[in-house]
């Protein structure tokens, strides 16, 4: 600005370079929002990820079933009474990521087992009934999980989450 | 650009990459103490806006493409989707389709600027051509970028404009089928367009750096055509022309937002918002305002092969003008009959522009054919004898010479003048709606909408009671297949609450499946889901409607206009008048006459309709008095019926009306007050230099 010498008062020829630049600035950076915005989920995303309704009636003990929310596979588990008292007998304290199995289902309900079916690794799909706990075997990177979808082998860090849920019958869940 | 910089960054960072790669000493001579002539006027700032326009485009255009579908049943919908659900997207959508009007607009400036001050002329030769290369390449990503949102306008559009290349002598047919990637325009001609519309803007972008470079070379031209002899000719850079360039761009962005916020269709065409169908024609097929000069000469030649030459000739034979033209003196302000010349090649310009957008009949025809002939007249004859016969004014010896001599005498007629012809030029386009005329129907009466002008906002009673009568009334065969049921309780719609929309929606039947049996099923509708069609499929629609499939309504209110004719179409712009939808759709349902008049034929099966275009409408009257109930008191009328459905399908069309007008409010008000500091550091800035 060394050509913009002139007979006014310097501080005065400051303000308005300075009040200026600011104006640029915050209208640069206001602009800037809907451009972030638009990457975030639209609304008609957001209306597909309602609560979904599951009919638990037709899945039998030992079987499971995967429904997907959200774009994620669930997982729902008919558990049988020995994969029950399996991952009930465990020391809570041993586990990589310490979770008592009745923390993870509703109680009442302990047959049910739902499980975000997402190796917490790196995103993969862990297999159902495989690997040494009568749980889930991650293909990926060899990821153990047991009958109550918690990690105990393998690169993975935490237990399979579980997803918001409730039962509104006996044989209803409504997912999310 | 020109030779080693001596240039040297005083961090040492910056040293080490300056002596590896001396792009830091390129940036600083060509844009910080690069000398620009001290003499450049306003119309020098458009170099500077194109720049930015090109930057907006890219941006919003790469953005759009994350959320767009590029197939054939998809594209249409997928632009719908975008303006709908995604945030901001009705802005990111505007900013982008009203920009590509506004990039021409400011293309066209420049390009007459360029003319009238002989910016062409030696040693600016390469610079000319490079740009008229930048101006083909921008002719042809707009085009294929119109044909994206696979409208009716696109669709046909891109049928007309393939099919020129048919008129080549031998290959012409297997040209056009090359093109088109299949025997007709359609999904893999959409899936090339998508593809080349993506990558020509960097290509055009590229050009754009050897275009500055050989700017940087040549030095810039000025108003009075004489080189810069001596430092006390030209200022740096920077600051004297960024601010000068970036005072333009601020005002510029005010006309831009201008049509973004308050005329986002006012520049479109009404047809395209039909999706595109193969099967039918629109009555005129009108290019958009910025290729409609060269269309109207394609028109007027009655041959098709020499029709496309010429189309193309009025473009290329741009590059032969620093021959054309070999005048010594550079600028018009000098060359008192060129200067004539000039503005009446302007108006041929333009009204070549207003005739390409005019029916081809009768008198349009005719002129057409004049214009065209004075349009290649200008650069065949005039300019080449000009060269040889005027008697230029004697130009000032240097540029401080001509700034001192300005100081006095401004020569401001001349500017006001350019003005007002530029404004009426990008108003231009306002005649492409008067091109889809229809014909033969009775003007719409207009209304007054509770949702026009600036503040205008959606009557949310009106809402409600129009959705009632399109539930009632018109879903019995008209569907609404853009709305969603969630719509309903969604800000700047009919005001409903979550709990209301998904109590409305379980009223409905929805199909869905298959389940697990593999059977579709039928359950009740959820907020998420759209307002079911009924009919299955078009065809049926079509069989149970005596051969007219009753066109879905969720965007009736954009996809029918009137012609307003000139000079209706100038004051809108200022008026911000937007509402020729709603006032046809209006019109329409309360036009419906028993007797009809001496005179006219009506077919079995149809009705009259006054506004009808034809007026032979396949649709029954569809609305009399007291056949809906309301609760709220207003007057059971056909009337009152009519303007609720109106009001609520123009919310149909258009979701996010009030909050585009709520934040344009918001950016004209920072705009204004940005603009204004601007020019006040402007003036700071130039303050020794004048
Ligand atoms: S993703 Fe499952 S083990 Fe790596």
């Amino acid at each position: 600005m060394t050509t913009a010498s002139s007979a006014d008062h310097p501080t005065r020829r400051d303000f308005l370079f300075v009040a200026t630049g600011a104006a640029a600035a915050v209208g640069g950076a206001a602009a800037l929002w809907p451009f972030i915005s638009q990457m975030n989920p639209d609304a008609s995303t957001i209306a597909a990820g309602a609560p979904i309704e599951v009919d638990l009636s037709p899945v039998a003990e030992g079987q499971d079933i995967k429904v997907f929310w959200r774009g994620k596979p669930i997982y729902i588990s008919h558990r049988t009474k020995k994969q029950i008292d399996e991952a009930r007998a465990v020391n809570v304290a041993s586990l990589p990521d310490p979770q008592t199995d009745e923390a993870r289902v509703k109680s009442g309900h302990e047959q049910w087992l739902v499980v975000i079916g997402i190796c917490t690794h790196l995103g993969c799909i862990p297999i159902a009934h495989e690997g040494n706990y009568d749980g889930f075997f991650c293909p990926c990177h060899g990821s153990q999980y047991d009958s109550s979808g918690r990690i105990r082998q393998g690169p993975a860090p935490a237990n399979l989450p579980v997803p918001p849920y409730q039962f509104v019958s006996d044989t209803k869940i409504q997912i999310g | 650009m020109s030779g080693p910089s001596d240039y040297q960054p005083s961090n040492p960072a910056l040293q080490w990459i300056e002596r590896r790669l001396p792009i830091l000493g390129l940036m600083h001579s060509s844009f910080v103490v690069y000398p620009t002539p001290r003499n450049l006027n306003y119309w020098w700032t458009f170099g500077a806006i194109l720049s930015f326009m090109l930057g907006m485009q890219i941006l919003t255009g790469v953005i759009l493409a994350m959320h767009y579908t590029p197939h054939a049943d998809l594209a249409f919908k997928s632009v719908e989707l975008i303006v709908r659900d995604v945030n901001y997207g009705w802005l990111l959508r505007n900013m982008h389709a009203c920009g590509a009007s506004m990039f021409f607009f400011a293309v066209y400036v420049h390009m007459l600027r360029g003319l009238y001050y002989g910016s062409y002329k030696e040693p600016r030769e390469v610079l000319w051509i490079l740009g008229v290369i930048i101006y083909l390449l921008m002719m042809a990503t707009g085009f294929m970028g119109y044909v994206l949102p696979w409208g009716q306008m696109s669709f046909w559009g891109a049928t007309v404009i393939t099919n020129l290349f048919s008129a080549i002598p031998y290959f012409g047919e297997s040209i056009v089928t090359l093109l088109w990637g299949g025997y007709s325009v359609g999904n893999p001609t959409l899936n090339r367009f998508f593809s080349l519309h993506y990558l020509l803007p960097f290509l055009i972008a590229g050009v754009v750096v050897l275009h500055v470079w050989a700017l940087h070379v040549a030095g810039q031209n000025n108003p009075d055509g004489v080189e810069p002899k001596t430092e006390k000719d030209t200022v740096p850079f920077t600051p004297h022309a960024t601010i000068k360039d970036m005072f333009g761009v601020a005002c510029f962005m005010l006309l831009y937002a201008w049509f973004i916020f308050y005329m986002p269709n006012y520049l479109g065409d009404a047809d395209n918002y039909i999706p595109a169908n193969p099967g039918v024609t629109p009555p005129h097929i009108v290019p958009e305002w910025y290729y409609l000069p060269f269309y109207a000469i394609l028109r007027s030649i009655p041959n098709k092969l020499a029709g496309v030459i010429a189309m193309f000739g009025a473009i290329i034979i741009l590059c032969f003008l620093p021959w054309l033209d070999a005048a010594k003196t550079r600028s018009s302000k000098y060359r008192p009959l060129a200067k004539q010349f000039f503005w009446i090649f302007v108006v041929v310009c333009i009204l070549l522009g207003y005739l390409g957008a005019q029916p081809p009949e009768g008198i349009y025809v005719v002129a057409g054919r004049v214009l065209t002939v004075c349009y290649f007249a200008y650069f065949l004859i005039v300019l080449p004898l000009l060269s040889r016969i005027e008697k230029p004014r004697p130009v000032p010896n240097s540029i401080s010479d001509a700034v001192l001599a300005k100081t006095g005498s401004r020569s401001t007629p001349m500017v006001s003048t350019a003005i007002v012809l530029a404004l009426a030029g990008s108003l231009f386009a306002g005649s492409v709606d008067s091109a889809k005329a229809s014909e033969g129907s009775d003007q719409p009466p207009g209304n007054k909408w509770s949702f026009s002008g600036p503040f205008g906002k959606f009557d949310r009673g009106a809402l409600q009671r129009g959705l009632k009568v399109y539930k009632e009334v018109c879903a019995s065969c008209h569907g609404l297949s853009y709305v969603a049921f969630r719509n309903l309780s969604e800000p700047g719609g009919p005001g409903y609450s979550v709990a209301q929309a998904a109590a409305f929606a379980s009223e409905y039947k929805v199909k869905d499946g298959p389940n697990d049996a593999g059977d579709m099923f039928e359950r009740a509708g959820r907020p998420a889901d759209y307002f079911p069609s009924p009919f299955p499929n078009e065809q049926a629609a079509r069989a149970a409607n005596g051969g007219a499939a009753p066109p879905d309504l969720s965007l009736i209110t954009k996809a029918r206009s009137y012609k307003r004719g000139f000079p209706w179409f100038i004051f809108d712009f200022f008026s911000q008048y937007q509402e020729q939808g709603p006032d046809y759709v209006s019109a329409v349902l309360q036009g419906f006459e028993d007797k009809v008049p001496e005179g006219v034929t009506i077919p079995e099966g149809s009705y009259y309709n006054k506004y009808f275009p034809g007026h032979a409408i396949k649709m029954p009257k569809p609305l009399s008095d007291g056949q809906v109930t309301y609760d709220d008191g207003s007057p059971t009328t056909v009337a009152q019926y009519a303007k609720d459905v109106t009001t609520f399908l123009m919310w149909t069309a258009e979701p996010h009306m009030e909050a585009r007008k709520r934040l344009g409010f918001q950016v004209f008000v920072f705009l204004i007050l940005f603009a204004g500091l601007m020019y006040f550091t402007k003036k700071k800035v130039w303050a020794s230099s004048h």
